[in-house]
């Protein structure tokens, strides 16, 4: 029982950094986008999130095993 | 936790000391069978959608004016604001036009899919129901897109359709070979005099081609994983939330739910419109 909680809280744990990491990432570049070309705001947002949807399915990926871990 | 309303008292009327198990479970949970078809309380739920759909659009099919006013009004200016949205992502008005009502009628799905998984009583009335020696609660409804079937299916028929348009603005001989590449090969003993580096380059492009029809199957499933997963997790979420507090902790989080929704909705129309431009466009030489 024990051994099964630790494997879904790693799976989930692990499998969140590079997601996070990657989140964040493309957010900044967003921001430095729109920081250097503000009138490219709205051409920004809709690659930004469609690159942000791509990263964090990777997380989703990992919530899913975290959650069929029985 | 979702509370038992209907049947709670029959429960007691059972036992009063076992407890009724309610759990967020990964699959939807069947309410009733016709002729061996089991009825899940997910598809009871894609049910309601397609009603509201049909009924919205019959509605709004009656009022329809020259000048618009009121909700047609509204109607159009999301209709003009997605469809440039789009054109970004094909990059011809043209195509947009000709993909438009496929992928709009994803969105709007989808979209209701989740924000009804959202209203109070969706996963909170139901009935309880005796389980391997446990009593479990089963609501009658659970958000359509909380159940894989839903969300593979969608993905399936979005990526097929991908391939039926991609035949019909192609033409098959083409289609093929973005797959199974005949062509390459071909060419090997036609310009194998001239250009040498054909007999390493062709064998690559076959394989790479071998390569694409794999992928084909990751678009599937991370298309379908990608909607269930966000949809489920935010069931969960604020399960969880409210277990902690009930009284105003989970709307901050339903909000968030509200936009993850709306945002995965979008996402799922857009990948399936890129997938599309990406099917019919002509192969660069």
């Amino acid at each position: 029982m024990d051994t099964v909680m630790l494997a879904k809280a790693l799976a989930i744990g692990i499998g969140s950094i590079g997601p996070a990491l990657s989140i964040g990432y493309i957010g900044a570049k967003a921001m430095e986008a729109i920081g250097r070309n503000p009138e490219a705001a709205g051409k920004i947002l809709v690659p930004m999130l469609l690159a942000a949807a791509f990263a964090e399915a990777v997380a989703i990926y990992a919530l899913v095993i975290a959650f069929s871990i029985k | 936790m979702s509370l038992p309303i209907a049947g709670a008292a029959e429960a007691e009327a059972l036992s009063a000391n076992t407890e009724i198990v309610t759990e967020n479970t990964l699959f939807s949970e069947q309410i009733f069978k016709i002729n061996n078809f089991p009825i899940t309380n997910s598809l009871l739920n894609t049910w309601l959608v397609v009603l509201a759909v049909i009924i919205f659009s019959l509605f709004l099919k009656t009022k329809i004016k020259l000048v618009p006013r009121g909700l047609q009004n509204a109607v159009e200016a999301a209709i003009e604001m997605l469809s440039g949205i789009f054109d970004s992502v094909t990059g011809s008005r043209e195509k947009t036009l000709k993909y438009f009502p496929f992928v709009l009628s994803f969105f709007v799905f989808i979209l209701l899919n989740n924000w009804l998984g959202l209203l109070p009583g969706i996963g909170s009335v139901g009935q309880v129901a005796a389980e391997h020696g446990e009593k479990v609660f089963i609501p009658f409804f659970r958000g359509g897109t909380a159940d894989l079937n839903t969300t593979l299916a969608l993905a399936t028929i979005g990526v097929v359709f991908s391939h039926i348009f991609s035949v019909t603005a192609l033409g098959f001989w083409k289609y093929i070979n973005k797959f199974i590449n005949i062509k390459a090969i071909l060419e090997i003993p036609k310009k194998v005099l001239r250009e040498p580096t054909i007999l390493v380059v062709n064998p690559v492009k076959v394989f790479v081609g071998l390569i694409e029809i794999v992928g084909e199957f990751a678009k599937v499933a991370s298309l379908s994983f990608r909607l269930f997963g966000n949809i489920f997790a935010g069931e969960v979420l604020l399960a969880a939330m409210s277990a902690i507090l009930a009284v105003g902790l989970p709307i901050p989080f339903m909000f968030l739910e509200i936009i993850i929704g709306l945002v995965q909705a979008f996402i799922f129309a857009v990948l399936i419109l890129a997938y599309l431009t990406m099917n019919t466009a002509e192969e660069h030489e």
